[in-house]
């Protein structure tokens, strides 16, 4: 298993963790390249739905991140994005989803230092949980051209 | 850069000048800011990138003023531009020089504690993002060796050439907000700064910050181990006329020790031991009490001494020499000893203040009167934050926008004759056509370049779907790309575009531009990081960054396929506004409102205006109130923009932003743009120490109405004793009033003047004469009124026998008992909110648990409110003099005058909207949204409400039956995403 490289799917807030991307970008910090950003104004916009699609379209792992609390550009989005990210980790758990392929954190704009370990973390979890078979029996590589 | 936003904003052209190499200041060097601990650089940056961006703000970085001449309303600004030796429109903030550049130099931004080079920026996120060469360090300009940046240089930016160039403009109004600089403890071997582990509370906040030298870890400087145990020193440099000479406090230290102490004893998991040395804790502005509050449960020791001698413990530490609060010497080994240095005006400030004919006072602070607080000696000046006087960052960014608003009051004539407007050719309507998708992939030079194959990328975008033309560009963000790219879209029919290269946060607004130039709705329109996100953090890895590129690039191309041109909508604005409460903060907004020609009407549920004011007697600079209230009302009464609503309250309201109606208990309909929430707050009526009892004890306020009235009962009275904090700083209301401590001082000092022989005691828990009010301390103490502390577990006990009033309380200093028999107890009662519920619920606006209105953001937005259109002042915000008052409601004036100003404002963009055929009106959306922006229809379904929804997509997430959908942030584009991500 040594040699899997895990597909991830990140959504990251605008104001704050994919400032930390870009800071970590400024500042040279390498991390593995395992993950796809999608780019949301506020986790305040994720919907459960997103991470179940990740999963479902063969994604070995989904992270989500944005602001710390008190430090949401619009006063709130986080919480409730933590409180729809409690129950769709229970949830996956109870069906038999690894609780390490679905992971939240916050991180400020200016913490590119604790981006760069996080991303690693991330990687390495889901790593080492292996291929997402929970979902998909055959790892199927789904293009644009099947939604378009 | 509040006040420059806010004039631009309103209808100005300003000039921005600056003398360093970038805009940001202090703010941009802390790591995290109080009460909230909110990221700094987070708050700060949208604001950065905001002045950068703003057509109506030139900026003049490097420049240093040579003199401004003429009078109010024509004036002549000289400056001198120093050179950059960067030519900013080449310049593409890459940073190969950076790396080249062999010459290593002390690091100002990190207070020197490591190297930068020669030739850099100031902070990675400063604007404008341009490199400057520091011409004394340079080895070309010094000794013409060298020249390692101008072979690397990828865009021929630099100019070795660059020469100083002196330019002049015309302005009406002078805004100076030239900053502090933190005391040096250098000055004074007392301190012993020249120990390696004795280090400034600036120095430390870098050490903390994740930009830091230690990158957030905090460390001993002399071995690099993390200290188990640290010190504050607080007032170095502040309270200190023995050798620092400066008398003022310089009120932000208590409240950043305690700030860095937490974050400290956070980053070591707890385990860090903090003690804080201080002479008084002057916790004093809105949720500070509360802070200190958790930093003493968290475990953060406080010790009431002033430290006497620092001593270094080679090789690591230092040894504290301090006498206890019960007189004994103790002597205690720290790791780390942090110096909280107060904050003192430049001698450059100094000499810029004496050359522009600005009067100081005997610290160098500008000179202001408690009713005009931003307003200078020189007519036509304005300032706002240090430069009059120490104080945090949301009393500055108050004095920012009141300074906008008096720096105009007397322009109104000019406003919007100089401002430029951007003028976008009429767009082509795409709808219905298919995506015609142009792809531009950048190189950045050598920065993407030099590890994705960017070809590679080109020719997969070609293969995508809807992609009609692919395109390598050496820098997208150059003008003569941005033209190509206009012309392509022309030539190609090209209808959604997508650029892969830098970050959406610094570059969409200028790709959006570009759109808006070829008739393109700018909403069609996605970028790919491969950048910051890609070639910059997997240079080891070229093959998978150039995999992620191709991948980044089609999720984009699969978004924007999807992308529909966004309407946005133009609405009327009514140029009323609507001030609730009479007092000193209503009626100066409303003043100031008038002074810009806009009209307001003042609500007031009493019978007259003057609110709180009417009570007092003088400020604590000696100012007759009752004179100037009288002076107020003569000016409201002649004034045609003003009209009063007096025993009137508000009765329901109907409305946003530009266009509310409020109706009156009285009857009357007002339709207005804005509102300003000023209700102010009123004298806690006290239960303790015999008051209602006993006739002989009686509040502040009813002392100065006494004296108003020249009452025996007060003129007559020989000893005096004031009880402080009487129902602030308690459990239910834990917070401090911030004005009893310098109106009792100022009290004490009247009344010893009026009686030389009088006795006067003042019983107290901290002394909270910030800023420059420690003075009027001094000179209580010096006049002989005897301070006593008392703490809250055991405070004086008052009581009464014959009609004759006892005080007792035990002295700490002595470790007595003392009694008084006074003739007269003052308390200093707490001031409370008037807790207006309703109004608040009217308004759609909350209150925070004392009852205090709750302002958008603490640290940046202190009038306004998170709801657009809303504005707060005065009491009603929290307690606070009157010149910071008058200050705030000039300040909610100028924010106002922001909205008013436009005839029609834009709305609509990426804001959430209903499919009103799947709604169940079940709610849910109405009550997550932060803005309330959504409300039920009359058929009970949700509507938006584009003027106040700011596109946060928290109800597209909630919704059980995706009723609502966030513009540009679709789940259908979101989905499509995810696809091509996999």
């Amino acid at each position: 298993m040594s040699d899997f490289e895990p597909r991830i799917v990140a959504f990251f807030c605008n104001w704050c963790t994919y400032g930390a991307a870009d800071l970590a970008g400024v500042s040279r910090l390498d991390y593995p390249p395992n993950f796809r950003v999608v780019r949301l104004p506020c986790t305040g916009r994720l919907n459960p739905k997103f991470i179940m699609e990740a999963f479902k379209r063969g994604a070995d792992g989904v992270w989500v991140s944005g602001c710390h609390p008190g430090d949401c550009h619009y006063i709130a989005g986080n919480y409730h994005a933590r409180r729809k990210f409690v129950l769709m980790h229970q949830l996956l758990e109870s069906i038999g989803v690894e609780p390490d392929r679905l992971r939240f954190s916050w991180i400020s704009s200016a913490e590119a230092n604790k981006f760069q370990a996080m991303a690693r973390d991330v990687v390495e979890h889901v790593k080492a949980c292996g291929p997402n078979t929970t979902f998909r029996k055959e790892d199927l590589k789904l293009g644009l051209a099947e939604v378009a | 850069m509040q006040a420059a936003l806010d004039l631009a904003n309103a209808g100005y052209y300003v000039y921005m000048v600056e003398k360093s190499l970038a805009i940001g200041g202090r703010m941009s060097q802390l790591d995290k800011t109080f009460p909230t601990n909110d990221c700094s650089m987070c708050i700060i940056s949208p604001k950065l990138v905001e002045v950068g961006r703003h057509i109506n703000i030139e900026l003049l970085t490097l420049t240093d003023i040579l003199s401004i001449t003429g009078s109010e309303g024509n004036f002549t600004v000289n400056v001198r531009k120093n050179p950059r030796y960067i030519d900013m429109s080449k310049c593409i903030a890459c940073g190969e020089c950076t790396k080249k550049c062999p010459r290593k130099v002390d690091n100002a931004y990190n207070e020197n504690l490591d190297k930068r080079k020669a030739i850099y920026v100031q902070y990675a996120q400063a604007v404008p993002l341009k490199y400057g060469i520091d011409a004394s360090e340079c080895m070309y300009l010094t000794k013409k060796k060298c020249g390692s940046c101008k072979k690397v240089c990828p865009a021929d930016a630099i100019n070795y050439d660059d020469k100083p160039e002196d330019a002049s403009f015309k302005v009406g109004s002078v805004v100076l907000a030239p900053g502090f600089a933190p005391f040096k403890p250098s000055e004074f071997e007392t301190y012993r700064y020249d120990t390696k582990d004795v280090i400034t509370a600036l120095e430390f906040e870098r050490y903390l910050g994740a930009t830091g030298p230690t990158m957030g870890e905090v460390v001993r400087p002399s071995d690099g181990a993390h200290p188990h145990k640290m010190a504050f020193l607080q007032c170095v440099g502040s309270r200190d006329i023995n050798r620092a000479d400066n008398g003022y406090c310089s009120s932000v230290c208590c409240m950043y020790a305690i700030k860095e102490a937490l974050i400290a004893k956070e980053h070591s998991g707890g385990k860090l031991d903090v003690t804080i040395f201080y002479m008084d804790i002057r916790t004093f502005g809105k949720d500070f009490e509360r802070y200190y509050e958790k930093a003493k449960a968290a475990g953060i020791k406080f010790v009431r001494s002033r430290v006497h001698t620092v001593k270094p413990e080679p090789p690591a530490g230092v040894k504290i020499g301090y006498v206890s609060d019960g007189g004994v010497s103790a002597e205690e080994f720290f790791d780390l000893a942090v110096l909280s240095h107060g904050l003192v005006i430049t001698p450059e400030t100094k000499e810029m203040s004496a050359n522009l004919g600005i009067q100081t006072d005997g610290y160098n602070f500008a000179r202001t009167s408690t009713f005009s607080p931003v307003a200078l000696s020189r007519p036509g000046f304005y300032a706002c934050g240090v430069y009059t006087g120490p104080k945090d960052i949301p009393t500055s960014v108050m004095e920012a926008s009141a300074a906008a608003a008096a720096a105009t009051s007397k322009l109104t004539p000019a406003r919007s004759t100089l401002t430029k407007v951007i003028n976008i050719p009429a767009p082509v309507d795409v709808t219905g056509e298919p995506p015609r998708v142009g792809v531009f992939v950048c190189r950045c030079g050598i920065n993407i370049a030099s590890v994705i194959d960017v070809e590679k990328v080109v020719e997969f975008a070609k293969t995508l779907p809807f992609v009609e033309y692919a395109a390598v560009t050496m820098f997208a963000c150059s003008q003569d790309s941005q033209e190509k790219i206009v012309s392509l879209i022309k030539e190609f029919r090209l209808n959604r575009i997508v650029v892969s290269a830098c970050s959406p946060r610094t570059h969409e607004p200028l790709f959006q531009e570009t759109l808006a130039a070829a008739g393109l709705n700018k909403y069609l329109y996605e970028m790919a990081n491969i950048r910051n996100h890609d070639s910059w953090v997997h240079a080891n890895n070229p093959a998978e960054a150039t995999r992620k590129a191709m991948d980044m690039t089609e999720m984009a191309v699969a978004k924007a396929a999807l992308l529909v041109p966004l309407k946005e909508n133009v609405i009327d604005v009514d140029p009323t506004a609507l001030v609730i409460g009479g007092g000193v903060a209503g009626l100066n907004a409303a003043m100031s409102l008038s002074s810009q020609g806009f009209k307001s009407v003042v609500v007031e549920k009493d019978d007259k205006i003057g609110g709180q004011a009417n009570r007092i007697l003088s400020t604590v600079k000696g100012e007759n109130v009752a004179k100037y209230i009288e002076g107020l009302k003569a000016k409201i009464a002649d004034d045609p923009n003003i009209s009063l609503a007096l025993q009137a309250e508000v009765d329901s309201v109907e409305g946003y932003v530009g266009n509310f109606e409020t109706t009156l208990s009285n009857g009357d309909k007002v339709k207005h743009g804005v509102t300003i929430i000023a209700t102010g707050a009123k004298e806690y009526k006290p239960t303790e120490y015999l008051y209602g009892q006993n006739p002989q004890v009686v509040t502040q306020l009813e002392l100065d109405e006494l004296l108003k009235a020249n009452d025996p009962k007060a003129i007559d009275s020989n000893t005096f004793v004031f009880i402080q904090c009487v129902g602030s700083r308690e459990p239910g209301r834990m917070y401090c009033s911030k004005v009893c401590c310098a109106h009792t001082v100022h009290a004490a000092v009247e009344l010893k003047k009026l009686k030389p022989e009088a006795r006067i005691f003042v019983l107290y828990r901290d002394i909270r004469t910030y800023a420059q009010k420690e003075d009027l301390y001094k000179e209580a103490r010096g006049l002989g009124v005897i301070f006593v502390r008392y703490s809250i577990d055991d405070k004086p006990k008052v009581t009464e026998s014959g009609g004759k009033l006892a005080v007792q309380i035990l002295d700490p200093v002595s470790g007595r008992k003392l009694l008084i028999n006074p003739d007269l107890v003052v308390l200093a009662a707490a001031i409370v909110s008037g807790r207006e519920n309703e109004l608040a619920m009217k308004y759609k606006v909350p209150l925070d648990e004392d009852g205090w209105f709750f302002e958008a953001h603490q640290k940046l937005r202190p009038v306004d409110f998170a709801t657009d259109g809303m504005f707060l002042a005065g009491l009603a915000h929290y307690p606070k003099p009157m010149d910071e008052v008058i200050a705030q409601a000039q300040a909610a004036a100028a924010r106002a005058v922001t909205v008013l100003t436009q005839p029609k404002m834009t709305v609509g963009g990426i804001v959430a909207e209903i499919n009103q055929t799947k709604c169940s009106g079940c709610g849910v959306c109405v009550s997550v949204c932060p803005f309330s922006a959504i409300s039920l229809d009359e058929k009970g379904k949700s509507v938006v409400n584009e003027a106040m929804c700011k596109g946060c997509g928290n109800c597209a997430s909630s919704c059980r039956s995706d009723a609502p959908s966030l513009r540009g942030f679709t789940n259908a584009g979101l989905f499509a995403q995810i696809a091509s991500a996999l």
